[in-house]
């Protein structure tokens, strides 16, 4: 399927749900995304596992950006069965940095989302083991934040730069 | 007074006994985690009840470092250092993602030495990855096997640019250096060496009784599991499932040249156990050989840096970008903000994800198969903590 027909048939099963936020952006450069709200991402997800026509077996990658004033989750999934792509993309607030986990229909989240939240703070609400993945775990402060200040100090020792 | 040494106890010691599980670290240091890789395994007895893997001894934040170069191309040396056994493959990688993200069409001859590069790598990576396998398993000879022949591709790789591990030799849109003149003759010649060199090793190891004893039937992965945690690559294929992005999501020049996905078929023992693993590894090499044996032969005439862009700022948008690495999927999500830093690099480890699976295969083996299935997965430290 190609990404208007997946769009399409979303909005057919999705369109009416209150604040899906169901939005395709075929403009995009390179790569066309859909964007979902965080409280629905969990639903589409399963959605788009189950159904027959998109059987997105296999999800990629996920990775965290920050779009300054609000973090961004995208989803590059893909169907073995199927051979077609899609990529979706969540965005929240910064104050409040809260999606629902995917963990559930794809179990590589588990560690992808392991690392949003250790790299960006981004709070993935159902995961079951939600700790900081590559960085210590008494490390203070999330990297890839745009706004990140590297500490002067860490356990009490100088960090030379 | 009875002597309570010889008397006989009134009832079995066995009941008295208690049991429990205890909790021991394999790792960071230890040699078979083939690196900074520590396990926190439970264990009743010898038999390993869980397993929780513990990484990050090795993040540098490769992905923050990115947003700080001034250029796309100061990223390609950082590349390198990710998997740093198969560092052509990483810049591939990159560069396929960041010229999809330009839209730049790089020319003939730049496509075809870069599968030359990457196929050579890729005997080289499995080379280290079999090799180091038997050193896990406790065959010492085949390593040094491995090690002898890896040395030519690396003498090939030299010649071409001066370095032998990190080469930063893919460049956004061309090569650092084109093919010095011999390197056409030396690589036919290293083809025809390896080849033989290939059954040898099948010889050694593979069919090997001990060697098949100890793997065939230990860390079987079901296709679906390793679907549901997106593994892939040798990991995948080993399960039996077809799939070679090299094939699946063509990239580069890979569509003109005749060769096969290897997948397992569970010959020893159920599909997915380390040594389907293990021989397909073996099988690729050849179809490796293959490839460079049909690439070497019509590689076409050129400039290698004319599609070079002088100034490289991409329109805003975003691409992800996938390749086959010796370990599987190796994707990069480059996110563009129109200027001429990368605004968001992310890197999709291929050893990350597979390593991810571990838990799920490694229940109900013994301590020591447990050594086999890390060894089996195959991964690169550098790459899985970036």
């Amino acid at each position: 399927m190609t990404f208007q027909e997946i769009a399409s048939r979303l909005s057919e099963r999705f369109g009416t749900v209150p604040g899906i936020g169901l939005e395709p952006k075929p403009e995009n450069p390179v790569d066309p995304y859909l964007k979902v709200s965080a409280e629905h991402i969990l639903e589409v997800a399963k959605y788009l596992r189950d159904d027959e026509e998109t059987q997105f077996d296999y999800l990629s990658c996920l990775s965290g950006v920050d779009l300054k004033g609000s973090l961004a989750v995208v989803y590059n999934l893909f169907s073995m069965t199927k051979r077609h792509k899609l990529t979706l993309r969540v965005e929240v607030p910064v104050a409040n940095p809260t999606v629902q986990s995917v963990e559930s229909i794809w179990k590589t989240a588990n560690w992808h989302e392991r690392e949003a939240f250790d790299l960006f703070g981004i709070n993935f609400a159902g995961h079951p083991d939600l700790r900081r993945i590559l960085l210590p775990y008494d490390w203070e402060g999330h990297p890839l934040r745009k706004d990140y200040q590297v500490p002067e100090y860490y356990n009490g020792m100088k960090v030379p730069y | 007074m009875t002597d309570t040494l010889t008397a006989a106890p009134k009832t079995s010691t066995g009941k008295s006994l208690r049991t429990e599980e205890m909790i021991i670290n394999m790792g960071p240091q230890h040699p078979s985690t083939h690196g900074v890789l520590r396990l926190e395994i439970v264990v009743d007895g010898e038999i390993v009840v869980d397993v929780v893997p513990h990484i990050g001894y090795l993040h540098r934040c490769f992905e923050k470092h990115c947003e700080h170069m001034t250029n796309y191309q100061q990223v390609i040396p950082y590349v390198d250092r990710m998997d740093y056994v198969c560092a052509m493959n990483n810049e591939f990688a990159y560069v396929v993602a960041a010229e999809r993200l330009l839209k730049i069409q790089v020319p003939e001859r730049v496509e075809f030495i870069r599968v030359i590069m990457a196929e050579l790598q890729r005997i080289a990576s499995h080379l280290i990855a079999v090799g180091t396998y038997g050193i896990d398993i406790g065959a010492f000879t085949p390593f040094l096997y491995c090690f002898r022949d890896r040395e030519k591709i690396l003498d090939l790789f030299e010649m071409t640019c001066g370095a032998r591990l990190l080469y930063n030799y893919m460049w956004i849109g061309g090569l650092s250096h084109d093919l010095p003149p011999d390197f056409v003759p030396r690589a036919k010649e290293f083809c025809a060496y390896f080849k033989p060199k290939i059954k040898e090793f099948n010889d050694l190891l593979t069919y090997n009784e001990i060697f098949v004893k100890r793997t065939a039937m230990t860390g079987v992965l079901p296709a679906d599991v390793g679907l549901n945690y997106a593994c892939s690559g040798p990991m995948l294929r080993a399960s039996g499932v077809n799939w070679d992005l090299r094939r699946d999501d063509p990239y580069s020049v890979y569509h003109k040249f005749d060769w096969e996905v290897a997948v397992g078929k569970g010959e020893m023992g159920p599909v997915g156990s380390c040594w389907d693993r293990h021989i397909v590894r073996m099988k690729e090499m050849e179809q490796s050989v293959r490839i460079l044996e049909q690439a070497l032969a019509q590689i076409p005439e050129g400039d290698v840096q004319s599609a070079i862009p002088k100034r490289i700022r991409p329109n805003p948008g975003e691409v992800y970008a996938r390749t086959e690495s010796p370990r599987g999927e190796l994707g990069f999500y480059i996110v563009s903000d129109g200027t001429a830093t990368p605004y968001r690099i992310k890197a999709r480890g291929p050893g990350f994800v597979n390593l991810s699976v571990i838990s799920e295969i490694a229940k109900g083996a013994m301590i020591a198969d447990l050594v086999a299935i890390v060894g089996s997965i195959d991964i690169v430290l550098g790459e899985v903590d970036r």
